[in-house]
């Protein structure tokens, strides 16, 4: 067994038994820490089924956002268990996401175009939930209707030990399909995609068909991810979730972490809401404001001097002082 | 005056040029011949700065060029007509030609090199108001030519001039380029038309997959049996 | 059914608006033109401007028109000042990096601007009248903000159309490498235009305060239209950025007339999707 798969395994043995050990007083903020990162991963992993093949999406707040709402308001208003209403809301996405994405894929709608049409796609959402504030509540958001107890069918749990092991599931079957997306022919088609679109047509790669795919398939799991968000939180709001802020720190996390990584996304995400944590702690509530603004510094900074990413780095120094090792051996 | 000792040069992973040397003396007017990819282009946007030269050296009237950039190269006395032309489109054909004059040493004897290319080129001071874009193809390399002409270059790199035009086209412009050369410029010049070059030019190389195959004067490789057979015509 | 009055009112209220949307789009259209870098950031280069004036009338009692002139000078240097630090690094870079370097810049300013003012709104009160017209009422200060954007946009043509500068910019935006072959070092070429566009910045913003209020996340109320209107007018297309301002503008103000305010952003967007679809390249594309 190679040391990565021992190290993997230890690392998943770790995650399960997580809420076991013993955290002191922190053991619920820990908890709700693992759960955003598992959720926000999950996210970020969608997102860069996108991002790495050149789709730059600067709008996935849209399908946060409807899937969240949906979800919540179909609970709300007709009682509608989120198994299905999840469903349901990953289903209307994946429908808008087509509506979006096919005039785009066949009107070659590429790069800071298509970063900024996803953007205007965004901000619809957005002010379509605020606009229609009777049933949305707008800016103010809206809570989900409370069950009686915990409650299965209304995935409502009081103990926050249930969605720790739903969300380490949920993360677990992000990185399964983004490993199975990373090693099907789509992936190869979309590479050429995104390297020559012309040239991949000519060679009969259907380029709208993979493009629209691949839009579908990550904006249905975005929407996901926005289910299991407002069950854990109870509570949605157009702002945290369907703005362009939204869009950008998911987008920032991935890039970070190593946008062509299966764990690229998880190790971003899960460093930037440390960092965000450990900013938030540090400040409180003294200087509103200064946490946020040294996290953006820190987040050019990265950007300027880590273009590949965290993880992406990481790699490449590991790659370099490999590489001299296996150098020796053969020589001899 | 220009001097390419072993240069080798590519993009990425790909090497475009191997080895390559060649001279260009005052004076001269000297052609690049050979088929398409064979690196012509890239020959022209190393000595122009477009591109880095990997190895080699590049000398320019004794000083290096290496690792200069184009628009430094430009204040060194070489211009560079692309290939394409790529004139400024939406610009009127004067406002491409003050283009040409962009550096100072250009900018001071702006006026008269102006005169001199409306001279050379009385079409263009017919349609100087005319956007650049909406010429013919062999009015826009006469452009492109001009705006170089307007840097006041020592030597003139012509990237393929006859691409695109018709025939007729073509004999004038290379009526043309001789009268440039005879107003004392130094000419290199990248073309697929091997015939019509080589009756312009004193001596000529031949470039294939990037490297140097052949050179020497002109009237002595358009003897060249093979020359003529395999790249006669268009 | 809605007073015709009401209408008319509405459509000049968008002329007004689009002035000034015009001045933002210009200015964001100019960079986006010239350096192929979407700055996602410039509306709160505007925020920042805005506070300035906010400080120098209301707090340190100067006269409009000379924090104004101030402003203007403060967006050029911010303008240069993040060319030279944030876009100069990531030049030649994956494009969704050159996105996030300017994201990371909003939220930068717009947490700064949070810690620094508080997210209290602020606003410069002018004395000035409202006219009458023909029973349409007209704010005075909204008429003066258009006719000094006009006469901006007016310099910014004579700049770039007669001077030898603002010419290579438009060189520049056309061809850039041709343009470095003309001798042009592209760094300066940009930082020309990055100043210029701050300028437009800085002036935007002492004309918006005078009519809007000032708040950190001011950036994401006006950015994305901001954007979308650079877009569909084409990138780079001086004259369809102008045209499209306008169209937007009277799309948010008749449709915030006889909808409501938020549905009338949500059409102009609608509208922005749709455009995308029909003129990829632009209401107005000319570069094929």
């Amino acid at each position: 067994m190679s040391l990565g798969r021992v190290a993997g395994a230890a690392l998943l043995a770790l995650l399960a038994l997580g809420p076991f050990l013993p955290m002191g007083g922190m053991g619920q903020y820990l908890l709700h820490v693992m759960i955003q990162i598992f959720v926000w991963s999950f996210i970020g992993g969608a997102w860069s089924l996108m991002g790495r093949f050149g789709l730059v999406s600067l709008g996935h707040g849209a399908f946060l956002g409807l899937g969240a709402y949906t979800v919540t308001l179909l609970w709300n208003f007709y009682s509608l268990t989120p198994w299905i209403g999840g469903v349901a809301a990953a289903v209307f996405t994946v429908l808008v996401a087509a509506v979006v994405a096919y005039p785009c894929s066949r009107f070659q709608v590429v790069g800071h175009y298509f970063a900024l049409v996803t953007l205007a796609v965004g901000e619809v959402v957005r002010l379509l939930i605020i606009a229609e504030r009777n049933w949305t509540g707008g800016s103010l958001g809206l809570s989900l209707r409370p069950a009686i107890g915990d409650s299965l069918l209304a995935m409502q749990f009081a103990d926050k030990r249930v969605f720790y092991y739903a969300s380490l599931v949920l993360w677990l079957v992000g990185l399964w399909i983004w490993y199975r997306v990373d090693r099907s022919m789509a992936r190869a088609a979309m590479e050429a995609i995104g390297e020559d679109e012309t040239a991949a047509a000519s060679v009969g790669i259907h380029v709208t068909r993979f493009k629209m795919g691949i839009t579908m398939l990550s904006a249905g799991l975005t929407a996901v991810g926005g289910v299991a968000y407002a069950q854990y939180i109870s509570y949605v709001n157009p702002d945290t979730l369907a703005g362009i802020g939204v869009s950008l720190r998911i987008v920032f996390a991935v890039v970070l972490g190593g946008m062509y990584s299966l764990l690229g996304p998880t190790v971003g995400t899960a460093l930037t809401i440390a960092l965000g944590e450990y900013l938030r702690v540090l400040f409180g509530l003294r200087f509103i404001g200064m946490a946020e603004t040294i996290y953006g510094l820190l987040l050019i900074l990265f950007i300027i001097f880590l273009p590949s990413g965290i993880y992406g780095s990481l790699r490449d120094v590991v790659a370099r002082l490999a590489r001299p090792a296996r150098l020796a051996s053969g020589l001899r | 005056m220009l001097e390419l000792r072993r240069v080798t040069a590519g993009y990425g992973h790909f090497t475009a040029l191997w080895d390559v040397t060649l001279r260009v003396e005052a004076g001269e007017a000297v052609a690049v011949v050979g088929p398409n990819g064979s690196g012509k282009t890239t020959l022209m946007r190393v000595i122009s700065g477009l591109v880095a030269a990997r190895t080699g050296e590049l000398v320019f009237e004794s000083a290096s060029l290496a690792g200069r950039k184009a628009h430094e190269i430009v204040s060194h006395g070489i211009a560079h007509v692309p290939e394409g032309r790529r004139i400024f489109p939406l610009l009127t054909v004067a406002d491409n030609l003050k283009m040409g004059a962009f550096q100072p040493r250009a900018r001071k004897g702006f006026a008269e090199s102006l005169v001199r290319v409306y001279d050379l080129f009385p079409v263009l001071r017919e349609r100087q108001k005319q956007r650049a874009g909406s010429l013919s193809g062999g009015e826009q390399q006469m452009l492109a030519i001009g705006r170089a002409l307007m840097s006041r270059p020592k030597l003139i790199l012509l990237d393929e001039p006859s691409m695109g035009l018709a025939p007729v086209m073509v004999l004038r412009l290379f009526d043309l380029i001789r009268r440039v050369r005879e107003e004392g410029y130094t000419i290199l010049v990248v073309e697929q038309n091997v015939r019509q070059v080589l009756k312009l030019v004193d001596r000529a190389y031949l470039l294939e997959v990037g490297r140097i195959r052949m050179e020497g004067r002109a009237a002595e490789l358009s003897e060249q049996d093979f020359v003529r057979k395999a790249y006669v015509g268009l | 059914m809605i007073d015709p009055i009401f209408l008319v009112e509405a459509a000049v209220n968008g002329v007004l608006l689009g002035g000034v949307l015009a001045l933002l789009a210009l200015g964001l259209n100019l960079i986006f033109g010239v350096v192929d870098i979407v700055w996602i950031a410039y509306v709160d280069l505007v925020m920042v401007c805005m506070y300035l004036v906010y400080f120098l009338v209301m707090v340190y009692g100067w006269p409009l028109w000379l924090a104004g002139a101030l402003s203007v000078a403060l967006g050029a240097l911010l303008g240069l000042g993040v060319h030279l630090l944030i876009i100069t690094p990531i030049l030649g870079k994956a494009p969704v990096n050159q996105l996030l370097a300017t994201g990371g810049l909003l939220f930068f300013l717009q947490s700064f601007a949070t810690f620094l003012w508080t997210t209290d709104h602020k606003t410069v009160r002018l004395a000035l009248p409202i006219l009458e017209v023909g029973g349409m009422f007209l704010s005075f200060t909204r008429l003066i903000a258009f006719v000094i954007s006009l006469v901006a946009m007016l310099g910014l043509w004579v700049f770039l159309r007669r001077t030898y500068i603002g010419t290579a910019i438009r060189a520049v935006s056309q061809d850039r490498e041709a343009m470095a072959l003309m001798g042009a070092n592209p760094q300066r070429v940009y930082l020309v235009t990055s100043a210029v566009g701050g300028a437009m910045a800085g002036l935007a913003g002492a004309l918006l305060i005078i009519q809007y209020s000032v708040h950190p996340f001011f950036g994401a109320a006006f950015g994305p239209l901001t954007f979308m209107i650079c877009v569909l007018g084409g990138l780079g297309n001086m004259v369809g950025a102008f045209v499209a301002s306008f169209i937007m503008s009277e799309i948010i103000s008749i449709g915030g007339v006889v909808i409501s305010t938020e549905m009338g952003y949500v059409i102009a967007f609608i509208v922005f999707i749709v455009m995308m679809f029909a003129r990829p390249g632009g209401i107005l594309a000319r570069r094929g």
